[in-house]
């Protein structure tokens, strides 16, 4: 191999720089930890249990806003048979209105950019 | 070791059998939990529609309360020209129900002598909720489509903005956002979806409201009660009453759109 040196020297400065914001936050003291979203209400159970909802709350919002807008029927009954309004911002919003800490935290750790608050209107969040 | 040409088909069926079975188990699991189904046609045998009395609307000049009403409910941005904000950018505006004259109104109906009071004054005019709506059949991405009710609805998650519906529209009910509407609406109604910028937006019937069992809000804000709403294949409501009493007119019928609003004159 010619210019192996070269070759593998290059590699190696070209790794580092690629993995650089990894080194810099180690350095910072910055671990990436998984982001916690805050959880405001009292209400002891969401629609779907918790893992699920983390799971698959896209799809559930998917599924609702399809019903809603598509057949007009808005009553989600849940397994054990509670009742609710199938709405991001009426029912949903209502139990976490404090979307840059709940919703936000996760969706920019995962960097996907959902457009619902295009226009979906938000609780007004108190400036911190 | 030697394998038959028969063996090592019959491995290679099995195996390539066995490729399906991951996605099969992941459809399984991920078969859609149940959601309160569809009672069959909720809005079967339903012909939604409006009567309004002319007569009676603006006899007080300059009454724009039902206007105002559907307008904030519904979050419809108020786009005023910038070189004159005392108008409307007429470029760009967006307007769920507003007020025309005669003649525009109803173009085909003018006749050459009339009565003076009703050239001059004006008509409420908003989608008419064809039966036969144009713009539907114009929406390359069924974002727009007629309900078994008869209200012609848009699905703003899926509209792509191609303002079909727009030109096929005869009755200008549709508006456009041009650019992001959020800065134009006064108050937020935060009960009400604002619209992003590129959907095409109209009157629903107030949807959302019926589904609550309110009357539309032009309908409940209307002191002078000029305006009926109702399904219109019932023949005991009060709108159907005034059909039958009164001659009643409706906007460019001859185009075969069978517009749903119909004016007493």
């Amino acid at each position: 191999m010619y210019d192996a040196g070269k070759i593998f020297a290059g590699l190696i400065i070209f790794i580092l720089l690629v993995t650089s914001p990894f080194w810099y936050n180690r350095a910072m003291g910055k671990s990436l930890q998984m982001p916690v979203p805050k959880i405001v209400t009292t209400e002891r159970l969401c629609v779907l249990p918790r893992a699920e909802m983390r799971a698959r709350h896209m799809a559930l919002l998917d599924n609702w806003r399809q019903t809603v807008v598509r057949t007009g029927e808005r009553t989600y009954v849940t397994e054990d048979g509670r009742r609710f309004n199938m709405s991001l911002t009426l029912t949903c919003m209502k139990c976490h209105p404090n979307k840059s800490e709940f919703c936000d935290k996760c969706h920019n750790y995962e960097e996907v950019q959902p457009i619902c608050w295009n226009c979906h209107v938000t609780p007004e969040e108190k400036p911190k | 070791m030697k394998i038959s040409k028969r063996d090592f088909l019959k491995i290679a069926g099995v195996g390539l059998a066995g490729l399906a079975v991951k996605p099969a188990l992941r459809a399984i699991a991920q078969a859609e939990r149940p959601v309160a189904a569809p009672k069959s046609g909720i809005f079967a045998g339903k012909r939604m529609g409006m009567v309004i009395d002319a007569r009676k609307c603006t006899t007080k000049d300059g009454c724009r309360d039902c206007i105002t009403a559907c307008h904030a409910a519904h979050n419809v941005p108020d786009i005023r020209d910038p070189k004159n904000p005392g108008l409307v950018d007429v470029r760009h505006e967006v307007k769920w129900i507003w007020t025309e004259p005669y003649r525009n109104a109803f173009p085909t109906a003018e006749q050459r002598f009339m009565d003076e009071e009703i050239e001059r004054k004006p008509f409420l005019v908003f989608c008419n909720h064809c039966d036969n709506p144009p713009c539907v059949r114009v929406c390359p991405t069924k974002a727009t489509w007629k309900r078994e009710d008869g209200i012609v609805m848009v699905d703003w998650h899926r509209c792509i903005g191609c303002r079909f519906c727009l030109a096929a529209c005869p009755y200008g009910s549709r508006s456009f956002n041009w650019f992001d509407p959020r800065p134009f609406i006064g108050r937020q109604n935060p009960e009400f979806p604002t619209r992003m910028k590129g959907v095409a937006e109209k009157c629903t019937f107030c949807e959302e409201r019926l589904s609550r069992g309110q009357a539309p809000a032009c309908v409940e804000a209307c002191k002078e009660k000029a305006m009926f709403f109702g399904d219109l294949n019932d023949a005991k409501i009060e709108a159907r009453k005034m059909l039958r009493a009164r001659f009643s007119i409706r906007r460019k019928p001859e185009l075969g759109t069978s517009p749903q609003v119909y004016y007493l004159v």
